[in-house]
């Protein structure tokens, strides 16, 4: 099998919507139980990556990507994956809020019962550990038959994130997933990251980059479909081996 | 440095102050325009109004004697005699029905697809377009193919066939209405589903179908409210009875015949039924409306 070390493995990835070219060549390896984090400016390619590791372009006429992802090995690009099993194993989160219009408990349940089949008992336990993951649980315990619209964003944001982590993936993709939300609920959602590290691999695009400084281990400098420089957070931050990222990290640029 | 913003900000001040006072007349005129077209625009609902309001008071002056306990218990009488407009007002809503439930289920069908599954290929244009025109189509036009495909090839008029007509004119409301709404549901939610790994099916029946539901259910009322009152499609399919009927094989009453028979005809007492059959079915439309709109208003927080 692959190396242990590496979670997933993208190999040559190239995307393309229509004609455009919008990753050329990306080369990276994505740690397991890490947090890693893409940074760049807007339209550099950040969330179109993001998005091919759960193929999630699929929903759209004319993107094809070319290339490899290997997860656990596998890739996942291959024509005989099932999507809908892949996305079970890869989460997703993200910018707005997206609760389902159906009551929190059944949010929660919506993605389980997908591929589980949970006793009465069981399925309230799960629902009660992803809230709990989520740092959710007290503020909603009480009014679990409430639609999920009636929480606020950044309680809506935390149901999502519940959401995800409920079916057990063992990736979860963040797609900037606090652009939406006040500085206290996007603090909320860092600690949650922090903690949530422990069972889970992260990738999250972010636009904040004290955030990716903040939450990850790993960050990738992307510009114009590039991956520019790729490394552990601390060096990026204090040592960049690229002026281009230097400047970006500075502010001199983007 | 500090004096120089102060005198900036200053020199426009001086600007700003010397320009109001060369604008005023272009402000106004401004007023004056939009005087003027307030004026038009509210003149102009004044006078629609005018009309809705003056048939809505005719219906009430001429309906309301008639309405009363007969009209709902006895069937159409012949001329002179007592009667109501029991087996009209069951026909209609008999028919109004069935034609709801043939012409509902194929008309959401069809918006989920146009909506949900119709972003490749020519399939889903060439539908749209299609009803686009079926949707504009004179209901007459619906009644005579009714008759030449059905009616005359069973061999009688019928209350089924009247239902299929209606139905007809069901289903482009519905398909059009269900494609719209389903559109306005953000694509991000039908994201989060698919991350989840569910697959099309349930993400359309369980999240999409259901935050647009309120608007759905809109759509649905609105094409009731809009075949309760049609006549030509009936003309030649339902016919009419004048006895009360729940054959739906056979020919059946219906409120637009009947008033169109009896507002044509000398009979006085008939002419009274037929006011009261409009104003019944005026009614029953607007209710319809007014629901629609409530359901409209409500959207999609209750789940």
């Amino acid at each position: 099998m692959a190396d242990n070390n590496v979670k997933l493995q993208v190999k040559n990835l190239n995307f393309f919507y229509g004609n455009f070219h919008a990753l050329k060549n990306i080369n990276l390896d994505i740690a397991p139980r890490m947090v890693t984090a893409f940074i760049g400016p807007s339209g550099c390619g950040k969330s179109t990556l993001l998005r091919t590791f759960n193929r999630m372009y699929e929903l759209y006429p004319g993107l094809r990507s070319e290339g490899e992802i290997l997860l656990d090995g596998n890739n996942i690009l291959g024509r005989d994956v099932d999507i809908n099993l892949l996305r079970a194993k890869v989460g997703m989160v993200f910018q707005k809020p997206t609760p389902f219009p159906m009551s929190i408990y059944d949010n929660i349940t919506f993605g389980v019962k997908l591929y589980e089949k949970l006793a009465k008992t069981e399925m309230d336990d799960r629902v009660e550990w992803a809230l709990r993951k989520a740092a959710l649980w007290d503020e909603v315990k009480d009014k679990l038959k409430q639609s999920g619209n009636s929480l606020s964003g950044g309680q809506q944001q935390r149901l999502c994130i519940a959401r995800a982590v409920a079916s057990r993936p063992e990736v979860l993709l963040l797609d900037e997933p606090t652009s939406a939300l006040d500085p206290i609920s996007t603090a909320h959602i860092e600690e949650l990251i922090h903690e949530l590290k422990e069972d889970y691999t992260i990738a999250i695009v972010t636009h904040n980059m004290q955030q990716a400084a903040r939450v990850s281990d790993f960050t990738a400098y992307m510009y114009l479909g590039e991956l520019v420089e790729f490394g552990e957070t601390d060096n990026i931050f204090t040592a960049p081996k690229q002026k281009a990222t230097e400047d970006y990290i500075t502010g001199k640029f983007g | 440095m500090a004096n120089s913003t102060l005198s900036e900000s200053l020199n426009v001040q001086d600007r700003s102050g010397s320009s109001s006072t060369m604008n005023t007349s272009i402000y106004r005129r401004r007023r004056l325009v939009n005087a003027f077209n307030m004026g038009a625009s509210t003149l102009t609902m004044a006078f629609g109004l005018f009309w809705l309001f003056w048939i809505l008071i005719t219906l009430l002056q001429h309906g309301l004697s008639g309405i009363n306990m007969q009209v709902f218990t006895q069937s159409t009488p012949p001329p002179g005699a007592q009667g109501g407009l029991a087996n009209a007002i069951y026909g209609s809503l008999a028919m109004t029905l069935f034609g709801t439930l043939i012409g509902t289920p194929i008309g959401i069908l069809a918006g989920i697809y146009l909506a949900e599954f119709g972003q490749r290929g020519w399939l889903a244009p060439a539908t749209r377009f299609i009803n686009d025109i079926l949707l504009s189509a004179p209901s007459i036009v619906i009644g005579l193919f009714v008759y030449e495909v059905y009616v005359v090839s069973v061999g009688h008029f019928s209350g089924w066939a009247g239902s299929l007509a209606l139905a007809l004119l069901v289903i482009p409301v519905v398909v059009r209405t269900t494609e719209n709404m389903l559109r306005l549901v953000p694509n991000t939610l039908r994201e989060a589903a698919a991350a989840l790994g569910a697959p099309q099916w349930k993400i359309t029946l369980y999240v999409t179908l259901r935050s647009a539901k309120a608007g759905v259910l809109t759509g649905i009322l609105l094409a009731i409210a809009r075949i309760s009152g049609e006549t030509a499609p009936l003309l030649f399919t339902a016919l009419n009875n004048q006895f009360f009927n729940s054959n739906m094989n056979q020919p059946m009453a219906n409120l637009p015949i009947v008033i169109f028979q009896f507002a044509m005809s000398p009979y006085e007492d008939w002419h009274t039924l037929a006011w009261t059959g409009a104003l019944l079915i005026t009614l029953s439309v607007l209710t319809l409306n007014i629901l629609a709109r409530w359901m409209g208003s409500q959207k999609t927080q209750s789940h």
